[in-house]
């Protein structure tokens, strides 16, 4: 159902011009926060509700298609797996890891990209030569391979799955902040700032960084499909999180090899993932839509 | 020109240079010691120190630095741990196969993305678009490992009409060259839609129309044209997660590649492997992009890269 809603919400992308003005995109915005609050509970409230034991094993229980009954009657919506754990439970709790993930990831990507962003933008000369060649280097290495190598060296385990994704997630923020920065920077009202006697770090703050948050939101709201994809491409790999932290990446990975017996262990947290990263990447589409009226449409 | 071919040269070797360094912080500036990595927790001291003399690590990091970068310029990258022999011999030896599902994956992703945006942008706003720019978005979001084992259930495991595994015949490429052209499928779709909807009302399409042409020939070949100068300079930038991809469709396909040899280095910890791997592919993926622009100036007149300040 929330596939669908967020489906019919992309439609909205392509409405007439007439429609677009004003208000842009509020419904696919709505709609999609939608979705995201509703995953939010879930990673939430879920492992509560449903509680999750890395270590249970219920051998008498194992593979159990969905809307089947365990021995002891209880309904298991989405089945069981090759352990016999319930996929629903041990889904909400990777819903808690794998949104703990992204979202730190994109916030500790955010703060690099915007320190490095204003040290470039405002301050320029040497170190915005500095700064913006190891940025055109960074991306020179597909994204993926730098996380790999990094992940590889580092081990898996949460802690380093957010530091690897932030690494390779601070360009686009950084871009985007010392564009900004020098837009501004020689604005009028920026100098009359300084004149007035504010320091830098002030006329930063209420010059420059309130400038940064339209494109902020709109980066942010794409770049997090990207990480949460990532991570489950990591822990795919098994360079992620650890089994005893089960991300949906990892949930995939356990049940490639019973494809052809048990598809729902890799069919269905790769449906729950992808619906949650159609969410993001709707409200980013209608935040870019109603902040940036030069990309609409693109 | 020529200027501008120095420069751009220069330009690429710079962040090559880049990448390797990286490639060396990486591996020997993070926390964690190589030698200890390599031998795994429960080495003696005695061995970790023998190792370390051996891999040079006991030596000042500039030093190590240096010798590096001399080990790199004569594409040494030391013996593979696992595989024995040359680390850089065993991923050039894989090279074809995963250059072969690259090629594979990107006329697939260019010839039906372009086919899409065509049919998209033929009638914006109709069922037919909104139908293909959700297709796009879905694609777009979905993990592409996850993608892949999808279609190995179905195509494989369910129809039996696909070889799931291996690469014996010209069949197996056919899930996971799909499977890795599916992100840029999508950015094709929608370049060529944006595209084509930009440039229909200029006045040389007009002209063609006025001619009486119909709307097949106004698209093919006159719009299409012009319409496909951004998706050429994407195909250069997306070959990088092209590249990237195939470590993970690789591992899913069981595609005797280089991806799938980094991926399967890592478990062993052979990181001689893993280093050319990456180093690899980051050098293909600068010379590709250097050759796109280098071609730009081919397709579009209209931009003069002699004069052009990057």
């Amino acid at each position: 159902m929330t596939a669908t809603s967020a489906m019919a919400d992309t439609i909205e992308t392509t409405a007439p011009p007439a429609r677009r003005r004003g208000r842009t995109g509020t419904v696919r915005i709505v709609g999609s926060l939608a979705v995201v609050a509703f995953y939010a509970l879930c990673a939430a409230f879920g492992p509560i509700l449903f509680r999750f034991d890395p270590v249970a094993v219920d051998t008498r229980n194992r593979l159990l298609a969905p809307l089947s009954h365990t021995s002891e009657g209880h309904l298991v919506l989405f089945g069981t797996d090759q352990i016999g754990q319930d996929l629903l439970a041990k889904m909400m709790q990777g819903a808690r890891v794998s949104m703990t993930i992204g979202i730190s990831a994109l916030l500790l990507s955010g703060l690099i990209g915007l320190v490095f962003g204003i040290l470039a933008g405002w301050f320029g000369g040497w170190l915005d030569s500095v700064l913006m060649r190891l940025a055109d280097i960074q991306l020179a290495f597909p994204g993926i391979l730098l996380a790999i190598l990094i992940a590889a060296v580092l081990g898996p385990s949460v802690g380093n799955v957010i530091v690897v994704l932030s690494i390779s997630g601070w360009v686009t923020f950084a871009r985007v902040t010392r564009g900004q920065a020098l837009a501004t920077k020689n604005r009028e009202y920026v100098d009359a700032t300084r004149v007035l006697g504010a320091r830098t770090w002030h006329v930063v703050r209420t010059c420059v960084l309130p400038s940064c948050r339209a494109p902020f939101l709109v980066i942010a709201a794409l770049h997090i499909g990207d990480v949460i994809l990532a991570e489950a491409s990591l822990s795919f790999l098994g360079l992620g999180t650890p089994a005893t932290t089960p991300s949906w990446g990892t949930t995939i990975a356990g049940g490639r090899d019973l494809l052809s017996t048990a598809w729902w262990i890799s069919a269905i947290p790769g449906i729950a993932l992808a619906v949650l990263v159609v969410a993001f990447g709707v409200l980013g589409d209608a935040l870019r839509d109603r902040y940036d009226p030069k990309l609409a449409g693109r | 020109m020529l200027g501008y071919l120095i420069r751009r040269l220069a330009y690429s070797i710079f962040v090559l240079w880049g990448a390797v360094t990286i490639v060396f912080v990486v591996l020997r500036v993070v926390p964690g010691d190589p030698a200890l990595v390599i031998l795994g927790p429960d080495a003696s001291p005695a061995d970790v120190a023998r190792l370390r003399h051996g891999m040079g690590l006991d030596q000042p990091l500039l030093v190590q630095y240096g010798h590096y970068l001399l080990d790199v310029a004569r594409l040494h990258f030391g013996d593979s741990v696992r595989l024995g022999g040359d680390a850089m011999g065993q991923i050039l030896l894989r090279l074809p196969a995963t250059a072969e599902l690259a090629l594979a994956a990107v006329v697939f992703a260019v010839t039906v993305g372009i086919g899409l945006g065509v049919a998209a942008a033929s009638r914006p706003n109709s069922v037919l678009d909104r139908v293909i720019s959700v297709f796009t978005l879905v694609i777009q979001s979905t993990p592409t490992f996850w993608a892949g084992l999808v279609l190995l259930l179905i195509f494989a495991r369910q129809l039996r009409v696909l070889p799931s595994e291996g690469a014996h015949s010209w069949q197996n490429v056919i899930l996971p060259a799909i499977t890795l052209g599916l992100g840029f499928l999508a950015m094709v779709t929608r370049l060529t839609r944006s595209g084509l909807l930009e440039i229909s009302h200029e006045s040389y399409l007009n002209t063609v129309r006025a001619k009486g042409l119909s709307e097949r020939v106004v698209v093919f070949p006159h719009a299409i044209r012009n319409a496909l100068i951004p998706v050429v300079t994407v195909i250069g930038l997306y070959l990088g997660s092209v590249l990237g991809g195939t470590v993970v469709i690789e591992t899913v396909f069981a595609w005797p590649g280089a991806g799938r040899l980094i991926a399967d280095s890592i478990g062993y910890r052979d990181y001689n492997v893993v280093q050319a791997g990456v180093i690899l592919i980051a050098a293909v993926f600068v010379v590709v992009n250097l050759l796109v622009d280098l071609l730009y100036g081919l397709i579009d007149p209209r931009v003069s890269v002699g004069r052009q300040e990057r």
